[in-house]
Protein backbone atom coordinates (compact mmCIF):
# COMPACT_ATOMS: atom_id res chain seq x y z
CA UNK A 1 0.00 0.00 0.00
CA UNK A 2 2.78 2.20 0.83
CA UNK A 3 4.17 1.89 -2.42
CA UNK A 4 1.46 2.46 -4.38
CA UNK A 5 0.90 5.72 -2.42
CA UNK A 6 4.58 6.70 -3.21
CA UNK A 7 4.26 5.59 -6.60
CA UNK A 8 0.99 7.96 -7.35
CA UNK A 9 2.86 10.93 -5.22
CA UNK A 10 5.88 11.15 -7.75
CA UNK A 11 3.46 10.30 -10.68
CA UNK A 12 1.16 13.30 -9.42
CA UNK A 13 4.88 15.54 -9.30
CA UNK A 14 6.12 14.09 -12.18
CA UNK A 15 2.53 14.92 -14.68
CA UNK A 16 2.30 18.33 -12.63
CA UNK A 17 5.97 19.24 -13.94
CA UNK A 18 5.82 17.63 -17.35
CA UNK A 19 2.53 19.63 -18.02
CA UNK A 20 4.03 23.25 -16.12
CA UNK A 21 6.91 22.29 -18.33
CA UNK A 22 5.38 21.70 -21.79
CA UNK A 23 3.44 25.08 -20.86
CA UNK A 24 6.79 27.08 -20.32
CA UNK A 25 8.58 25.30 -23.34
CA UNK A 26 5.84 26.57 -25.52
CA UNK A 27 6.88 30.10 -24.18
CA UNK A 28 10.73 29.60 -24.17
CA UNK A 29 9.98 28.70 -27.67
CA UNK A 30 7.91 32.18 -28.67
CA UNK A 31 10.68 34.24 -26.44
CA UNK A 32 13.78 32.94 -28.09
CA UNK A 33 12.41 32.56 -31.48
CA UNK A 34 11.38 36.34 -30.86
CA UNK A 35 15.43 36.96 -29.92
CA UNK A 36 16.42 35.17 -32.81
CA UNK A 37 14.55 37.28 -35.14
CA UNK A 38 15.29 40.52 -32.85
CA UNK A 39 11.92 40.71 -31.70
CA UNK A 40 10.43 41.14 -28.19
CA UNK A 41 8.15 38.32 -28.14
CA UNK A 42 5.07 38.15 -25.67
CA UNK A 43 5.76 40.31 -22.85
CA UNK A 44 1.91 42.06 -22.12
CA UNK A 45 0.22 38.79 -19.68
CA UNK A 46 2.54 39.43 -16.41
CA UNK A 47 6.23 40.44 -16.11
CA UNK A 48 8.12 39.28 -19.45
CA UNK A 49 5.00 37.39 -20.34
CA UNK A 50 5.30 34.49 -17.77
CA UNK A 51 2.19 34.48 -17.36
CA UNK A 52 1.27 33.93 -21.08
CA UNK A 53 0.70 30.24 -20.75
CA UNK A 54 -1.89 29.96 -18.02
CA UNK A 55 -3.55 32.97 -20.86
CA UNK A 56 -2.98 30.63 -23.68
CA UNK A 57 -4.83 27.53 -21.81
CA UNK A 58 -7.91 29.51 -20.50
CA UNK A 59 -8.24 31.04 -24.08
CA UNK A 60 -8.10 27.08 -25.51
CA UNK A 61 -10.91 26.05 -22.70
CA UNK A 62 -13.12 28.31 -24.03
CA UNK A 63 -12.67 28.48 -27.51
CA UNK A 64 -15.37 27.06 -29.78
CA UNK A 65 -14.80 23.00 -30.39
CA UNK A 66 -15.63 22.73 -34.17
CA UNK A 67 -16.32 19.22 -35.19
CA UNK A 68 -16.51 19.30 -38.90
CA UNK A 69 -19.18 17.27 -40.73
CA UNK A 70 -16.91 15.29 -42.91
CA UNK A 71 -14.96 13.84 -40.60
CA UNK A 72 -15.27 10.09 -39.32
CA UNK A 73 -16.25 10.92 -35.78
CA UNK A 74 -15.25 8.28 -33.25
CA UNK A 75 -11.39 8.15 -34.81
CA UNK A 76 -11.28 12.17 -35.06
CA UNK A 77 -12.11 12.06 -30.98
CA UNK A 78 -9.92 9.42 -30.25
CA UNK A 79 -7.22 10.77 -32.17
CA UNK A 80 -6.18 13.23 -29.55
CA UNK A 81 -5.99 11.52 -26.52
CA UNK A 82 -3.92 8.32 -29.00
CA UNK A 83 -0.90 11.08 -29.14
CA UNK A 84 -0.91 12.38 -25.56
CA UNK A 85 -1.08 9.40 -23.35
CA UNK A 86 1.79 7.78 -25.06
CA UNK A 87 4.08 11.04 -24.87
CA UNK A 88 3.37 11.82 -20.96
CA UNK A 89 3.72 7.56 -20.74
CA UNK A 90 7.72 8.25 -21.56
CA UNK A 91 8.82 9.66 -18.79
CA UNK A 92 7.86 6.88 -16.44
CA UNK A 93 11.34 5.41 -16.67
CA UNK A 94 13.59 7.84 -17.02
CA UNK A 95 15.45 8.57 -13.43
CA UNK A 96 15.42 12.30 -12.46
CA UNK A 97 17.40 12.18 -9.61
CA UNK A 98 19.25 9.36 -7.31
CA UNK A 99 17.15 8.71 -4.01
CA UNK A 100 15.98 11.21 -1.50
CA UNK A 101 15.44 10.26 2.27
CA UNK A 102 11.75 11.55 2.69
CA UNK A 103 10.34 11.29 6.01
CA UNK A 104 12.68 8.39 6.86
CA UNK A 105 11.84 6.73 3.88
CA UNK A 106 14.50 6.12 0.92
CA UNK A 107 12.70 7.41 -2.28
CA UNK A 108 14.24 6.04 -5.84
CA UNK A 109 13.57 9.13 -8.15
CA UNK A 110 11.95 7.46 -11.05
CA UNK A 111 8.83 6.04 -11.50
CA UNK A 112 9.55 3.25 -12.26
CA UNK A 113 13.03 1.68 -12.25
CA UNK A 114 11.26 -0.96 -14.87
CA UNK A 115 14.16 -3.96 -15.91
CA UNK A 116 13.33 -3.15 -20.05
CA UNK A 117 12.92 0.55 -19.57
CA UNK A 118 15.20 1.49 -23.02
CA UNK A 119 12.88 -0.88 -24.69
CA UNK A 120 10.01 0.59 -23.06
CA UNK A 121 10.41 4.32 -23.81
CA UNK A 122 10.86 2.80 -27.50
CA UNK A 123 7.59 1.28 -27.83
CA UNK A 124 5.83 3.91 -25.48
CA UNK A 125 7.27 6.76 -28.04
CA UNK A 126 6.60 5.05 -31.39
CA UNK A 127 2.92 4.17 -30.08
CA UNK A 128 2.51 8.24 -30.60
CA UNK A 129 2.54 7.61 -34.57
CA UNK A 130 -1.00 5.93 -34.15
CA UNK A 131 -2.53 9.03 -32.93
CA UNK A 132 -0.91 10.95 -35.87
CA UNK A 133 -2.05 8.54 -38.79
CA UNK A 134 -5.63 8.11 -37.28
CA UNK A 135 -5.89 11.61 -36.42
CA UNK A 136 -5.16 12.76 -39.98
CA UNK A 137 -7.07 9.88 -41.83
CA UNK A 138 -10.06 10.42 -39.76
CA UNK A 139 -10.06 14.20 -40.52
CA UNK A 140 -11.14 13.26 -43.98
CA UNK A 141 -9.07 16.68 -44.99
CA UNK A 142 -6.05 16.41 -47.93
CA UNK A 143 -3.56 18.39 -45.90
CA UNK A 144 -4.34 16.57 -43.01
CA UNK A 145 -4.05 13.22 -44.98
CA UNK A 146 -0.63 14.08 -46.17
CA UNK A 147 0.70 15.30 -43.34
CA UNK A 148 -0.18 11.92 -41.59
CA UNK A 149 0.78 10.03 -44.38
CA UNK A 150 4.26 11.71 -44.48
CA UNK A 151 4.58 11.76 -40.28
CA UNK A 152 4.13 7.53 -40.35
CA UNK A 153 6.73 7.11 -43.25
CA UNK A 154 8.95 9.45 -41.62
CA UNK A 155 8.75 8.42 -38.20
CA UNK A 156 9.08 4.67 -38.51
CA UNK A 157 12.06 5.62 -41.06
CA UNK A 158 14.08 7.21 -38.03
CA UNK A 159 12.91 4.84 -35.49
CA UNK A 160 15.20 1.79 -36.87
CA UNK A 161 18.59 4.51 -36.38
CA UNK A 162 17.18 5.15 -33.23
CA UNK A 163 16.53 1.62 -31.65
CA UNK A 164 19.93 0.56 -33.28
CA UNK A 165 21.72 3.42 -32.37
CA UNK A 166 21.37 2.47 -29.09
CA UNK A 167 22.46 -0.83 -29.04
CA UNK A 168 25.98 -0.08 -28.71
CA UNK A 169 25.14 2.36 -25.52
CA UNK A 170 23.38 -1.56 -23.72
CA UNK A 171 26.23 -3.31 -25.02
CA UNK A 172 28.63 -1.28 -22.70
CA UNK A 173 26.27 -0.91 -20.26
CA UNK A 174 24.95 -4.90 -19.91
CA UNK A 175 21.37 -3.57 -18.85
CA UNK A 176 18.10 -2.19 -20.25
CA UNK A 177 17.41 -0.51 -17.03
CA UNK A 178 17.81 3.01 -17.39
CA UNK A 179 19.59 3.87 -13.63
CA UNK A 180 21.98 1.14 -14.63
CA UNK A 181 23.02 3.22 -17.53
CA UNK A 182 23.36 6.56 -15.33
CA UNK A 183 25.02 4.43 -12.72
CA UNK A 184 27.54 3.18 -15.11
CA UNK A 185 28.22 7.07 -16.43
CA UNK A 186 28.58 8.45 -12.79
CA UNK A 187 31.88 6.55 -11.95
CA UNK A 188 35.03 6.34 -13.98
CA UNK A 189 36.49 8.50 -16.66
CA UNK A 190 37.15 8.02 -20.24
CA UNK A 191 40.79 8.82 -21.77
CA UNK A 192 41.93 10.04 -18.21
CA UNK A 193 39.97 13.40 -18.11
CA UNK A 194 36.36 13.12 -19.56
CA UNK A 195 33.66 11.57 -16.93
CA UNK A 196 32.23 8.41 -18.78
CA UNK A 197 29.53 9.92 -20.12
CA UNK A 198 28.51 7.72 -23.18
CA UNK A 199 28.65 11.07 -25.52
CA UNK A 200 32.44 10.24 -25.27
CA UNK A 201 32.60 6.68 -25.62
CA UNK A 202 29.96 6.26 -28.29
CA UNK A 203 30.18 9.69 -30.35
CA UNK A 204 28.76 7.71 -33.40
CA UNK A 205 25.71 6.35 -31.04
CA UNK A 206 25.03 9.53 -29.60
CA UNK A 207 25.16 11.68 -32.98
CA UNK A 208 22.66 9.24 -34.63
CA UNK A 209 20.36 9.18 -31.56
CA UNK A 210 20.40 13.08 -31.29
CA UNK A 211 19.13 13.64 -35.29
CA UNK A 212 16.81 10.60 -35.55
CA UNK A 213 14.98 11.76 -32.16
CA UNK A 214 14.61 15.80 -33.81
CA UNK A 215 13.02 13.32 -36.61
CA UNK A 216 10.41 11.36 -34.20
CA UNK A 217 9.41 14.71 -32.76
CA UNK A 218 8.59 15.92 -35.97
CA UNK A 219 10.76 19.36 -35.29
CA UNK A 220 12.19 21.27 -37.75
CA UNK A 221 14.70 19.89 -39.73
CA UNK A 222 12.34 17.31 -40.15
CA UNK A 223 9.13 19.12 -39.47
CA UNK A 224 7.52 17.53 -43.01
CA UNK A 225 4.19 16.13 -41.68
CA UNK A 226 3.27 19.90 -40.86
CA UNK A 227 5.11 21.84 -42.69
CA UNK A 228 3.14 25.11 -42.55
CA UNK A 229 3.45 26.64 -46.07
CA UNK A 230 2.55 23.15 -47.81
CA UNK A 231 0.41 21.49 -45.08
CA UNK A 232 -1.01 24.59 -43.69
CA UNK A 233 -0.62 22.31 -40.13
CA UNK A 234 -0.67 18.86 -41.59
CA UNK A 235 -2.63 16.14 -39.62
CA UNK A 236 -4.18 18.90 -37.12
CA UNK A 237 -5.51 20.87 -39.33
CA UNK A 238 -8.98 20.04 -38.76
CA UNK A 239 -8.66 20.13 -34.83
CA UNK A 240 -9.89 23.00 -32.74
CA UNK A 241 -9.41 24.25 -29.20
CA UNK A 242 -8.96 21.94 -26.58
CA UNK A 243 -7.89 18.60 -29.24
CA UNK A 244 -5.53 21.59 -31.08
CA UNK A 245 -3.80 21.84 -27.60
CA UNK A 246 -3.35 18.06 -26.87
CA UNK A 247 -1.79 17.65 -30.32
CA UNK A 248 0.49 20.60 -29.07
CA UNK A 249 1.39 19.23 -25.24
CA UNK A 250 2.08 16.11 -26.64
CA UNK A 251 4.65 17.21 -29.20
CA UNK A 252 6.33 19.18 -26.47
CA UNK A 253 6.01 16.30 -23.53
CA UNK A 254 7.49 14.29 -26.42
CA UNK A 255 10.66 16.92 -26.60
CA UNK A 256 10.71 16.86 -22.75
CA UNK A 257 10.90 12.95 -22.98
CA UNK A 258 13.51 13.22 -25.74
CA UNK A 259 15.81 15.87 -24.01
CA UNK A 260 15.51 13.91 -20.82
CA UNK A 261 16.43 10.70 -22.09
CA UNK A 262 19.88 12.32 -24.06
CA UNK A 263 20.60 13.43 -21.41
CA UNK A 264 20.06 10.32 -19.17
CA UNK A 265 22.06 8.17 -21.86
CA UNK A 266 24.86 9.88 -23.43
CA UNK A 267 25.44 12.89 -20.72
CA UNK A 268 25.45 11.29 -17.75
CA UNK A 269 21.88 11.97 -16.20
CA UNK A 270 22.30 13.29 -12.44
CA UNK A 271 25.48 12.65 -12.34
CA UNK A 272 28.07 16.13 -12.18
CA UNK A 273 31.37 15.73 -12.26
CA UNK A 274 33.47 16.35 -8.28
CA UNK A 275 30.29 15.15 -7.02
CA UNK A 276 30.39 11.74 -5.15
CA UNK A 277 27.48 9.35 -6.78
CA UNK A 278 27.39 7.10 -3.95
CA UNK A 279 27.05 10.19 -1.42
CA UNK A 280 22.87 10.67 -0.67
CA UNK A 281 22.48 13.65 1.75
CA UNK A 282 19.61 15.58 1.26
CA UNK A 283 21.56 18.80 0.11
CA UNK A 284 23.35 16.64 -2.66
CA UNK A 285 20.13 14.57 -3.64
CA UNK A 286 18.37 17.88 -3.96
CA UNK A 287 21.64 19.12 -6.32
CA UNK A 288 21.47 15.74 -8.41
CA UNK A 289 18.06 16.83 -9.49
CA UNK A 290 18.75 20.00 -10.78
CA UNK A 291 21.65 19.45 -12.66
CA UNK A 292 19.30 16.65 -14.30
CA UNK A 293 16.77 19.77 -15.05
CA UNK A 294 19.77 21.88 -16.40
CA UNK A 295 21.09 19.09 -18.45
CA UNK A 296 17.42 18.68 -19.84
CA UNK A 297 16.56 22.35 -20.14
CA UNK A 298 19.65 22.75 -21.83
CA UNK A 299 18.62 19.98 -24.75
CA UNK A 300 14.97 21.73 -24.71
CA UNK A 301 17.03 24.87 -25.32
CA UNK A 302 19.05 22.74 -28.68
CA UNK A 303 15.34 21.82 -29.69
CA UNK A 304 14.39 25.25 -30.05
CA UNK A 305 17.99 26.76 -31.22
CA UNK A 306 17.83 24.37 -33.85
CA UNK A 307 14.56 25.23 -35.14
CA UNK A 308 14.89 28.48 -35.22
CA UNK A 309 18.25 28.12 -37.34
CA UNK A 310 18.12 25.68 -39.86
CA UNK A 311 15.69 25.55 -42.97
CA UNK A 312 13.39 22.23 -44.09
CA UNK A 313 14.58 19.81 -45.74
CA UNK A 314 12.63 18.22 -48.50
CA UNK A 315 10.86 14.50 -47.98
CA UNK A 316 13.21 12.80 -50.06
CA UNK A 317 16.62 14.27 -48.43
CA UNK A 318 14.87 13.12 -45.37
CA UNK A 319 14.63 9.97 -46.18
CA UNK A 320 17.69 9.59 -47.58
CA UNK A 321 19.16 10.98 -44.83
CA UNK A 322 17.35 8.39 -42.56
CA UNK A 323 18.14 5.23 -44.50
CA UNK A 324 20.83 5.88 -46.38
CA UNK A 325 23.30 7.92 -43.96
CA UNK A 326 22.12 7.31 -40.36
CA UNK A 327 21.35 3.69 -40.73
CA UNK A 328 24.36 2.44 -42.20
CA UNK A 329 26.46 4.54 -39.44
CA UNK A 330 24.50 3.21 -36.70
CA UNK A 331 25.14 -0.78 -37.81
CA UNK A 332 29.09 0.87 -38.56
CA UNK A 333 28.73 1.74 -34.14
CA UNK A 334 27.55 -1.49 -33.80
CA UNK A 335 30.17 -3.12 -35.65
CA UNK A 336 32.84 -1.26 -33.70
CA UNK A 337 31.13 -1.31 -30.54
CA UNK A 338 32.11 -5.35 -30.86
CA UNK A 339 35.10 -5.08 -32.34
CA UNK A 340 36.49 -2.84 -29.44
CA UNK A 341 34.76 -5.15 -26.68
CA UNK A 342 36.14 -7.98 -28.32
CA UNK A 343 39.61 -6.81 -28.71
CA UNK A 344 39.60 -5.68 -25.32
CA UNK A 345 38.23 -8.12 -23.14
CA UNK B 1 9.77 -7.65 -10.72
CA UNK B 2 6.14 -7.46 -11.57
CA UNK B 3 5.54 -4.50 -8.88
CA UNK B 4 7.70 -2.35 -11.02
CA UNK B 5 5.04 -2.19 -13.59
CA UNK B 6 2.45 -1.48 -10.54
CA UNK B 7 3.24 2.43 -11.26
CA UNK B 8 3.21 2.07 -14.64
CA UNK B 9 -0.53 0.67 -14.60
CA UNK B 10 -1.28 3.52 -12.38
CA UNK B 11 0.40 6.32 -14.75
CA UNK B 12 -1.69 5.18 -17.74
CA UNK B 13 -4.90 5.19 -16.13
CA UNK B 14 -4.09 9.21 -14.77
CA UNK B 15 -2.92 10.25 -17.97
CA UNK B 16 -5.96 8.64 -19.93
CA UNK B 17 -8.43 10.07 -17.50
CA UNK B 18 -6.00 13.73 -18.34
CA UNK B 19 -6.77 13.04 -21.44
CA UNK B 20 -10.76 12.64 -21.12
CA UNK B 21 -10.68 15.44 -19.37
CA UNK B 22 -9.15 17.57 -22.07
CA UNK B 23 -11.46 16.58 -24.49
CA UNK B 24 -14.66 16.89 -22.73
CA UNK B 25 -14.37 19.86 -21.22
CA UNK B 26 -14.34 22.28 -24.30
CA UNK B 27 -17.87 20.46 -24.74
CA UNK B 28 -19.10 21.82 -21.54
CA UNK B 29 -17.32 25.19 -21.63
CA UNK B 30 -16.61 26.52 -25.20
CA UNK B 31 -19.37 28.50 -27.12
CA UNK B 32 -21.39 26.41 -30.41
CA UNK B 33 -21.89 28.41 -33.37
CA UNK B 34 -22.20 26.04 -36.42
CA UNK B 35 -22.41 27.45 -39.67
CA UNK B 36 -22.36 25.28 -43.07
CA UNK B 37 -19.03 26.92 -44.13
CA UNK B 38 -17.08 26.46 -40.64
CA UNK B 39 -18.51 22.67 -40.99
CA UNK B 40 -16.64 22.09 -44.16
CA UNK B 41 -13.26 20.50 -44.87
CA UNK B 42 -10.48 23.42 -45.29
CA UNK B 43 -8.93 23.95 -48.23
CA UNK B 44 -7.27 27.26 -48.21
CA UNK B 45 -10.77 29.12 -49.10
CA UNK B 46 -11.71 28.01 -51.90
CA UNK B 47 -14.46 25.57 -52.80
CA UNK B 48 -13.87 21.72 -52.11
CA UNK B 49 -12.35 19.53 -54.91
CA UNK B 50 -13.84 15.90 -54.05
CA UNK B 51 -13.36 14.26 -50.91
CA UNK B 52 -9.84 13.54 -49.55
CA UNK B 53 -9.91 9.38 -49.80
CA UNK B 54 -7.55 9.66 -52.25
CA UNK B 55 -5.15 7.47 -53.86
CA UNK B 56 -1.19 8.15 -52.31
CA UNK B 57 2.10 7.31 -53.18
CA UNK B 58 2.75 3.56 -52.73
CA UNK B 59 5.96 4.46 -51.51
CA UNK B 60 5.12 5.13 -48.48
CA UNK B 61 3.32 1.40 -47.93
CA UNK B 62 7.05 0.29 -49.62
CA UNK B 63 8.66 1.84 -46.48
CA UNK B 64 6.29 0.68 -43.89
CA UNK B 65 7.59 -3.08 -45.29
CA UNK B 66 11.05 -2.19 -44.97
CA UNK B 67 10.93 -0.70 -41.71
CA UNK B 68 8.90 -4.06 -40.57
CA UNK B 69 11.32 -6.09 -42.19
CA UNK B 70 14.51 -4.17 -40.53
CA UNK B 71 12.85 -3.72 -36.98
CA UNK B 72 12.39 -6.98 -36.25
CA UNK B 73 16.20 -7.52 -36.64
CA UNK B 74 16.66 -4.58 -34.24
CA UNK B 75 14.53 -5.81 -31.67
CA UNK B 76 16.39 -9.26 -32.18
CA UNK B 77 19.93 -7.48 -31.84
CA UNK B 78 18.67 -6.19 -27.74
CA UNK B 79 19.21 -9.54 -26.07
CA UNK B 80 22.35 -10.23 -27.20
CA UNK B 81 23.32 -7.04 -26.67
CA UNK B 82 22.39 -6.93 -23.18
CA UNK B 83 24.24 -10.12 -22.27
CA UNK B 84 27.27 -9.60 -25.05
CA UNK B 85 30.15 -9.14 -22.75
CA UNK B 86 29.35 -11.88 -20.73
CA UNK B 87 29.31 -14.21 -23.17
CA UNK B 88 32.58 -12.32 -24.38
CA UNK B 89 34.02 -14.31 -21.48
CA UNK B 90 33.58 -16.98 -22.71
CA UNK B 91 35.33 -16.61 -26.01
CA UNK B 92 34.94 -14.69 -29.17
CA UNK B 93 32.80 -16.90 -30.88
CA UNK B 94 29.93 -14.43 -30.32
CA UNK B 95 31.76 -11.92 -32.11
CA UNK B 96 32.28 -13.72 -35.28
CA UNK B 97 27.91 -14.26 -34.74
CA UNK B 98 27.09 -10.52 -34.56
CA UNK B 99 29.48 -10.19 -37.91
CA UNK B 100 27.61 -12.94 -39.57
CA UNK B 101 23.86 -11.50 -38.03
CA UNK B 102 25.16 -8.43 -39.11
CA UNK B 103 25.96 -8.79 -42.70
CA UNK B 104 23.16 -10.60 -43.30
CA UNK B 105 21.50 -7.39 -42.37
CA UNK B 106 24.20 -5.14 -44.31
CA UNK B 107 23.17 -7.51 -47.52
CA UNK B 108 19.32 -7.11 -47.11
CA UNK B 109 19.94 -3.36 -46.86
CA UNK B 110 22.19 -3.54 -49.73
CA UNK B 111 19.98 -5.27 -51.88
CA UNK B 112 17.13 -3.15 -51.83
CA UNK B 113 19.26 -0.11 -52.06
CA UNK B 114 20.63 -1.37 -55.34
CA UNK B 115 16.37 -2.25 -56.70
CA UNK B 116 16.39 1.47 -56.39
CA UNK B 117 13.60 0.60 -52.95
CA UNK B 118 15.09 3.47 -51.24
CA UNK B 119 15.07 6.27 -53.84
CA UNK B 120 12.02 8.73 -53.47
CA UNK B 121 11.17 10.88 -56.80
Amino acid sequence: MDYALESLIKIAIVLGVIITTVAYVVLAERKVSAYIQNRLGPNRVGPWGLLQPLADGLKFILKEDVIPNHVNKAIYLIAPAAILVPALMGFAVVPFGDTLMVVGREVQLIISDADIGVLYILAVSSLGVYGVVLGGWASNNKYALMGGVRASAQMISYELSLGLSLIGVLMIAESLKLSDVVNLQATGTVLGVLPAWFVFNQPIACLVFMVSVFAETNRLPFDLPEAEQELVAGYHAEYSSMKFAMFFMAEYAHMITASALIATLFFGGWHLPGVDPTDSSFALSVLKVLVFAVKTAFFLFVFIWVRWTVPRFRYDQVMRLGWKYLLPLALLNVLLTGLYLTLNR
Amino acid sequence: MLSDYLPIVLLLVIAAGFAAVNLGITHLVGPRKPNPVKLSPYESGVPNIGDARLRFSVKFYLVAMLFIIFDIEVVFLYPWAVVFKDLLAQGTFVFTEMVVFLGVLVLGLAYVWRKGGLEWD
